[in-house]
């Protein structure tokens, strides 16, 4: 297994921006209508706005976030980008971000495309380089999906959101490993995919053609398109096994933790996971209900909306699980010390 | 796994299906309520009760109970 513990290590800061712009359900099916699809997906509604890309998220979050801790600019020496909805094809938009936030030129910046799992391994990227670098002390790991390359309706699932998380080497205030366990089964790699527009498949003349999918529904190439019930199948299995070889591996009980943030996939696949590890209702926030789907932004998204209230003045131990495009999955343990969340951004 | 125990953990996940309706050569798809988000609770049941993983390919591949039934008896 792919098992990680760092010490001497900490989370200072979690900080999420959201669109003002708030999109209820609909329903777009006729098989089923919008109480039953808000029934069992657990979404009302979610922030979407096509004015702002991901990066512009993550660079307000970041600002707040920055401006909260009191950490100056050249301090920063990592930042990691995950998002599979990058300013361009290249640079990488970590670069871009390097820029805007004026940060120093000693600066470690690298994009990570991933999705529902991202935030773990952006956090494990990011650590793992504070670990190993003796000169590298403080990073930022940005996370968040929002307008796609090319013009789409608001979806029904996936909501538009942008986070910075705030990692740094700190002996004297870090008491408690960090632990994580990451995963990866490529065979499904065509399980969620935005099939055109890369190398594999150029874009062509064809590649604005509607074409009907599985679900019934019809996208043209750029459109990312998920085989449902393999997800599904995917998520209520892997998830709860990712959690169940952290805790063995790292030799705690997972029922003693406080929190379980989970990916906010959807409230049936997370129901049945917490169902699967026996946690109870409030050990096991939502951000879904109204902000929906939000990818790699997820984690973080529900620490500052559900948790921002009671993590800053306490000590608190939380594990966050995510899980999906890829296939890929990631769990990481730690515990938020009085950990800085300022209130919610919204562009 | 008895076939007549999968036929009502099968019916429970309906919510609107009569359970009576429910036997061994129901075509599950025809069924009035049957939809996308059906398909979600049966792999959750399956895997639940037989910890067995389905995928979307035999959700399709089965057009009965009972065919559903045989998919999961080889995975066990």
């Amino acid at each position: 297994m792919a098992f990680f513990k760092f010490e001497n290590l900490r989370v200072a800061g979690i900080a999420t921006c959201v669109p003002e712009h708030v999109e209820p359900t609909i329903s777009t099916s006729t098989a089923y209508n919008r109480e039953a699809y808000m029934a069992t997906t657990g979404i009302l509604e979610k922030r979407w706005s096509n004015d702002f890309t991901a990066s512009d998220l993550c660079q307000a979050a970041t600002e707040r976030l920055l401006e909260s801790l009191g950490w100056e600019r050249d301090s920063i020496d990592v930042l990691i980008f995950v998002s599979q909805t990058p300013d361009y094809i290249l640079p990488a938009t970590a670069c871009v971000l390097h820029g805007k936030l004026g940060l120093k030129k000693a600066c470690l910046c690298q994009d990570i495309s991933l999705g529902c799992s991202g935030w773990v391994y952006g956090m494990t990227t990011a650590l793992s380089l504070l670990q190993a670098g003796t000169s590298l002390r403080r990073a930022l790991v940005l996370s968040g999906d929002a307008r796609k390359s090319a013009y789409e309706e608001p979806d029904q699932l996936f909501g538009y959101a942008g986070t910075a998380t705030a990692v740094e080497y700190d002996p004297e205030r870090s008491q408690y490993p960090i632990f994580i366990e990451v995963g990866t089964d490529g065979t499904g790699y065509d399980a969620i995919i935005r099939p055109e527009g890369g190398t594999r498949n150029p874009i062509n003349e064809k590649t604005f053609e509607l074409v009907e999918c599985e679900d019934g529904r019809k996208r043209h190439g750029l459109q990312t398109r998920m085989k449902g019930m393999d997800v599904f199948a995917f998520g209520i299995t892997t998830a709860p096994k990712s959690i169940k070889k952290l805790a063995k591996e790292a030799g705690f009980e997972y029922a003693d933790f406080d929190y379980f943030v989970f990916h906010q996939a959807n409230r049936k696949m997370n129901e049945t996971i917490r169902a699967k590890l026996k946690l109870p209702e409030e050990k096991v926030p939502y951000s879904m209900t109204h902000f929906g789907n939000t990818s790699s932004a997820s984690i973080p998204l529900t620490i500052t909306t559900e948790l921002g209230k009671t993590l800053p003045d306490n000590k608190v131990r939380v594990i966050g699980c995510g899980f999906g495009v890829g296939l890929s999955w990631g769990t990481i343990a730690f515990e938020a010390d009085h950990i800085v969340i300022p209130p919610l951004v919204e562009l | 796994m008895e076939l007549k125990e999968f036929i009502d953990n099968f019916a429970a996940q309906m919510e609107e299906t009569d359970p009576a309706e429910i036997t061994a050569t129901t075509a599950f798809r025809d069924l009035d309520e049957w939809s996308s988000l059906s398909a979600l609770s049966i792999i959750a049941m399956v895997d639940e009760e037989y910890d067995v993983t389905l995928k979307g390919d035999d959700m399709k591949a089965a057009k009965t109970v009972e065919d559903l039934y045989n998919t999961v008896q080889s995975k066990l």
